[in-house]
């Protein structure tokens, strides 16, 4: 079993309106240090299967239905769980 | 003219594309269920709007992946017009029958209203008889309509003028104020504002049936039927 | 894992842990009588949720049986998911109102979001196609940031949910007060249509039937939803936060879906939505009314979490369930109708005919208690009354006109106030156009959903001034019901019949059931008189932040029928020349009103305006028949901010003016700015003048709309106030999103 994280975030050439509402947000909180947020998704995936395969079939995933390449970029951290 | 309204778990202005097409168009119209395998007797296709798998994930991702989407696919490539709206549109953007995607609106709000929109180009199958220039009323109800693209596909769509629709107030954020696109082939167009909510004066507008019936008007001229 | 172990009977009643339940020694006690032993952990929880105020109005009771409930179209009162109004052609009208304030305190987004989720089952559940939804909405000031950020979130969820589901939110209310600034009220309203002949019923019928569950499966959340609906505020409430559940309106579209088709199968024998105290409630309810018995397999119900106890999962208030009897022997069916829907239907249970609710789990008996007495024999308080001083006090002082230095300043400032500004911010988030009928979008006096399929239309509205009910209950209850009914007239609809939702402090204080007793008594003469029957309703109390109640916030959402679509009608302006007319009087009468607040930092004293019901009813029927004779181009009630302001109303968005004259019988500020009852503005085309004053007899002749975009008003031949239209409407449009970009 694999416990994959996957991290999907908007492309550094797109802007972030959201990103941008936190930051002004933190801003006002009085926290002035807060040069940029960028707001993204994390999910969360058990997969079963052997260690190449998985790292195929999640790059596939990403590709085909976590993000969407007009926009988006994704990244993914892959972890071995322990059968219980 | 025979035209499918492809119904997604989630769509929820299938029926207002339904009743358009067959109370104030006049023409034939069916639902067609998600995952269905032959859309070859119908004459045109539509997806309508609404949130489509809920918008989990984003817009349009978990729709574009139906099976129903390989024979909307079809249809674009035999050349039969599709129009996507709203949800539709977002679709037509997730699958890349149309170039683009779609960001949430600047102020990161919903937004419901009529919209007035500009007529870039009325050469199309979509737009024929409304005249270049003309200003429209068609609502818009949306939170995911901040068109975006990038630099070198924006020039593309200019260049074959695929820009079809524009907003004269861009509240959205959309590039370009972007509110309607075609494809290359000028036979797929996907736009935000509901031209199916402005088929009655009773309403507010009737300025979206002449969409309609430019899509019919096409399709008569090029299945010229002996009387 | 650490397992928790559930007290024993024992244990439960010598350490007195029903009382954490919210049960008292006395409702305890009952409950042992009633078993003939001392109730187990589950059914303790089975007692006290379905005995909470919230399921079972026990401290309302004696006051909800005072309402008219019956009427030549009424085909469903009050004791269902929602009531029924016939409006001809084998079709009804299906509606209701439900407050979700509690949650949305806590959580305002999901709070909302699943207030809208919840009052849109209970009117498909009884078979009807969901149409329109309205929000009555109550904040505090709009100057904290905490009450800034309340309002942007219930908005959002509301938007969220029902934007999502694809039902436009058309209309509605929104106020804003001091007296709401711990407690906001989120109150939703569901309209629905039905054909006769599939009008569903909650009941389980036929003993050996099936019982089934569909939709979302079963979490920890909202445990004790209801017991906490049924609590005051306090600064522990935020650490409940569990009790808030999650919506999910993708599920709920399926289940919408999905259930529309059930009720046209000769399989479904009763339905109903899993609500407050979900599975108990839809259960024991179910079999109380059929006078049947449900015995259920807690193993087999669809489950989100693991190793969750009976206890917790029949006092789960998770979202998106419903619970359905079906012949037996047609399980099949009904679960392939579902799958279509990518929906799970399992069968739990069946029918029995020994009027017990049995659950079974891990081959044990857990529960078993009579399904009546947790549907029927919930105690009934009288709880004391008393009428408080401060009443005495406001109903010893005389109306007086308030001083006014700058008229014209001062209609500005009313219209900057947020409960009479442009509510454009809320709706524009709100999708109130999908299935394409809507006809009257937000902004008018009612809103207004054609009948596909036919020449008719509906109109509806809620409303509720709720400081002329703090002032005088019972006129304030009857000035909440007229004034729904004339915005159902003013747009051309008949009345047809109320919802309400009664918002109210803690009722075992002795001045807060007096103003729950004598608002329900001004409700129930309000609607004998204008003939129309509440059909059903809800009950919010202990609407309190550390002791202090909430305004009394009987709020009343009304729907009315229009008979031809060419009835419509709006209340702005429709083409200059035409001529306006006053129906009604202007007397001195401020308590309350809109310009004391605004005058006197947020606080009210005096008396409320005083309501005539027989000359109301005589005022909105010739009304009405001047409408459906086609002589009205535009009619407006006049309310908060009174005759300016409802004049400046009709003058927005049409780039048109007015040019009026009053009689000097009354000061300036009084003819102004009063806000007495029963008024309208109506404006007549010059070919309609000899109908309309045939029709409309005690309408006054005040000037005419003009084609320059300035409102001009005279008393006598004095200029009292003269304003361009676009500086009254800038000032109107823009007061709320200015009130939200500026720092708390």
């Amino acid at each position: 079993m694999y416990k994959v994280k996957v991290f999907v975030t908007l492309r550094e050439s797109v802007l972030d309106p959201q990103g941008k509402a936190v930051q002004q947000s933190l801003t006002n909180l009085g926290y002035e240090g807060v040069q940029d947020v960028r707001i993204g998704k994390y999910m969360e995936l058990t997969i079963d299967g052997s260690n190449q395969e998985v790292e195929k079939t999640v790059q596939e995933m990403c590709e085909k239905l976590l993000s969407n390449p007009v926009v988006e970029d994704y990244r993914y951290e892959i972890e071995e769980s322990v059968q219980q | 003219m025979k035209f499918a309204v492809i119904v997604f778990p989630g769509s929820n202005c299938d029926v207002d594309m339904f009743h358009a097409v067959q109370d104030e168009l006049g023409e034939e119209v069916e639902y067609v269920w998600h995952d269905a395998d032959d859309l070859s007797e119908f004459d045109g296709i539509l997806l309508p709007g609404g949130f489509s798998y809920g918008d989990y994930l984003r817009s349009g991702a978990i729709a574009h992946l139906s099976k129903v989407m390989s024979e909307v696919k079809k249809a674009a490539q035999a050349g039969k017009p599709v129009l996507g709206v709203c949800n539709g549109f977002q679709i037509l953007l997730e699958s890349g029958l149309l170039p683009g995607a779609m960001l949430r609106n600047k102020d990161l709000k919903f937004v419901c209203k009529p919209a007035q929109l500009k007529v870039e180009n009325n050469e199309t199958m979509f737009s024929s008889l409304y005249s270049k220039g003309e200003k429209v009323t068609i609502p818009v109800a949306h939170g995911e309509g901040n068109y975006y693209c990038d630099e070198a596909t924006l020039q593309q769509l200019q260049a074959n003028q695929q820009i079809v629709f524009t907003y004269t107030d861009n509240f959205n954020g959309s590039l370009e104020s972007i509110a309607g696109i075609v494809n290359e082939q000028g036979n797929v167009l996907g736009m935000m504002p509901h031209p199916e909510r402005a088929v009655d004066e009773l309403l507010g507008s009737a300025d979206g049936l002449k969409l309609f019936q430019s899509i019919v008007k096409q399709w008569r001229e090029s299945h010229v039927v002996n009387a | 894992m650490s397992l928790m172990l559930e007290p024993s009977a024992s244990q439960i009643k010598e350490q007195k842990i029903y009382r954490e339940m919210g049960m008292t020694d006395e409702e305890f006690a009952k409950a042992e009588e009633i078993l003939g032993r001392t109730p187990n952990y589950t059914e303790t929880g089975l007692f006290s949720v379905m005995w909470s105020e919230h399921c079972s109005y026990k401290n309302s009771k004696p006051v909800l049986r005072k309402f008219p409930t019956t009427g030549e179209r009424v085909l469903q009162g009050p004791g269902e998911g929602a009531g029924i109004v016939d409006i001809g052609d084998e079709q009804a009208v299906v509606f209701k109102i439900e407050s979700h304030n509690h949650p949305s305190a806590i959580e305002p987004y999901q709070g909302a979001a699943t207030g809208v989720g919840g009052i849109i089952r209970d009117v498909f559940s009884m078979g009807a196609r969901p149409v329109a939804m309205l929000n009555s909405l109550r904040f505090g000031e709009l100057d904290s940031s905490r009450v800034k950020y309340l309002f942007e979130e219930v908005v959002a969820g509301i938007a969220g949910y029902g934007n999502c589901i694809g039902i436009p939110t058309v209309g509605g209310e929104v106020q804003f007060d001091r007296t709401y600034e711990g407690n906001p009220l989120v109150n939703a309203m569901c309209v629905g249509l039905i054909d006769h002949k599939d009008i569903q019923k909650g009941q389980a019928k036929g003993v050996g039937n099936t019982v089934m569950y569909v939709g979302a499966k079963t979490g920890r959340d909202g445990i004790h939803g209801a017991t906490f609906a049924s609590e005051e505020l306090s600064e522990q409430s935020e650490e409940k936060r569990p009790a808030v559940q999650v919506g999910d309106p993708f599920m709920e579209k399926l289940l919408l879906e999905a259930c529309l088709e059930l009720v046209k199968s000769d399989a479904l024998v009763g339905i109903q939505d899993m609500g407050a105290a979900g599975l108990t409630s839809s259960s024991a309810e179910m079999a109380s009314k059929a006078g049947s018995g449900i015995e259920m397999n807690l193993d087999v119900v669809p489950q989100r979490e693991t190793g969750m106890t009976p206890y917790e999962m029949m006092l789960s208030e998770s979202q998106e369930r419903m619970l359905i009897v079906v012949k037996r022997g047609r399980e099949q069916e009904i679960e392939e109708l579902f799958a279509k829907y990518g929906l799970e239907a399992a069968t739990v249970g069946r029918v029995t005919d020994d009027g017990m609710l049995r659950l079974l789990h891990k081959g044990e008996i857990v529960a078993e208690v009579p399904a009546d007495a947790l549907a029927e024999d919930a105690p009934v308080y009288y709880k004391p009354s008393e009428e408080p001083a401060y009443y005495r006090d406001y109903q010893a002082m005389e109306q007086e006109t308030p001083q006014v230095e700058d008229l014209k300043e001062t209609l500005m400032q009313l219209l900057s106030q947020p409960t009479i500004a442009s509510k454009e911010w809320v709706y524009g988030q709100y999708d109130y156009q999908v299935r394409t009928n809507t006809v009257v979008a937000p902004g008018s006096d009612a809103a207004v959903v054609r009948v596909r399929g036919t020449n008719k239309a509906l109109a509806m509205t809620t409303d509720c001034n709720s400081r002329y009910l703090y002032l005088d209950p019972e006129a304030g209850g009857k000035i909440a019901v007229a004034e729904a009914a004339r915005n159902i007239v003013c747009s051309g609809g008949e009345p047809l019949a109320i919802t309400d939702c009664l918002n109210f402090g803690n009722p075992e204080k002795p001045e807060i059931f007096w103003q729950l007793e004598k608002a329900t008594d001004g409700m129930s003469e309000a609607c004998r008189v204008l003939s129309t029957p509440v059909i059903g309703g809800n009950v919010s109390l202990y609407n309190e932040t550390n002791g202090t109640a909430v305004y009394p916030t009987p709020v009343v959402g009304m729907v009315g029928l229009i008979k031809d679509l060419s009835h419509i009608t709006t209340q702005t302006f429709k083409q200059a020349g035409d001529l306006i007319y006053m129906i009604g009087e202007t007397a001195v009468e401020f308590g309350g009103s809109e310009l004391q607040k605004l005058q006197n930092g947020g606080e009210i004293y005096g008396k409320a305006p005083a309501i005539d019901l027989a000359v109301e009813e005589k005022r909105q029927a010739s009304l009405l028949k001047a409408i459906q004779a086609g002589a009205v181009q535009s009619a407006h009630d006049i309310a908060e901010g009174g005759f300016a302001v409802a004049l400046a109303e009709k003058a927005f968005g049409t780039e048109l003016g007015a040019n009026v004259r009053l009689d000097g019988h009354i000061e300036a500020a009084a003819a102004l700015f009063s806000e007495t009852q029963s008024r309208f503005i109506v404006t007549v085309s010059k070919e309609k003048q000899e109908v309309f004053e045939s029709i409309a007899a005690d309408a006054k002749l005040i000037g005419e709309v003009t084609a320059e975009a300035a409102l001009v008003i005279k008393q006598q031949e004095e200029t009292v106030i003269e304003a361009a239209v676009n500086e009254l409407e800038g000032a109107w449009k823009g007061a709320i999103p200015c009130l939200l970009k500026s720092e708390a």
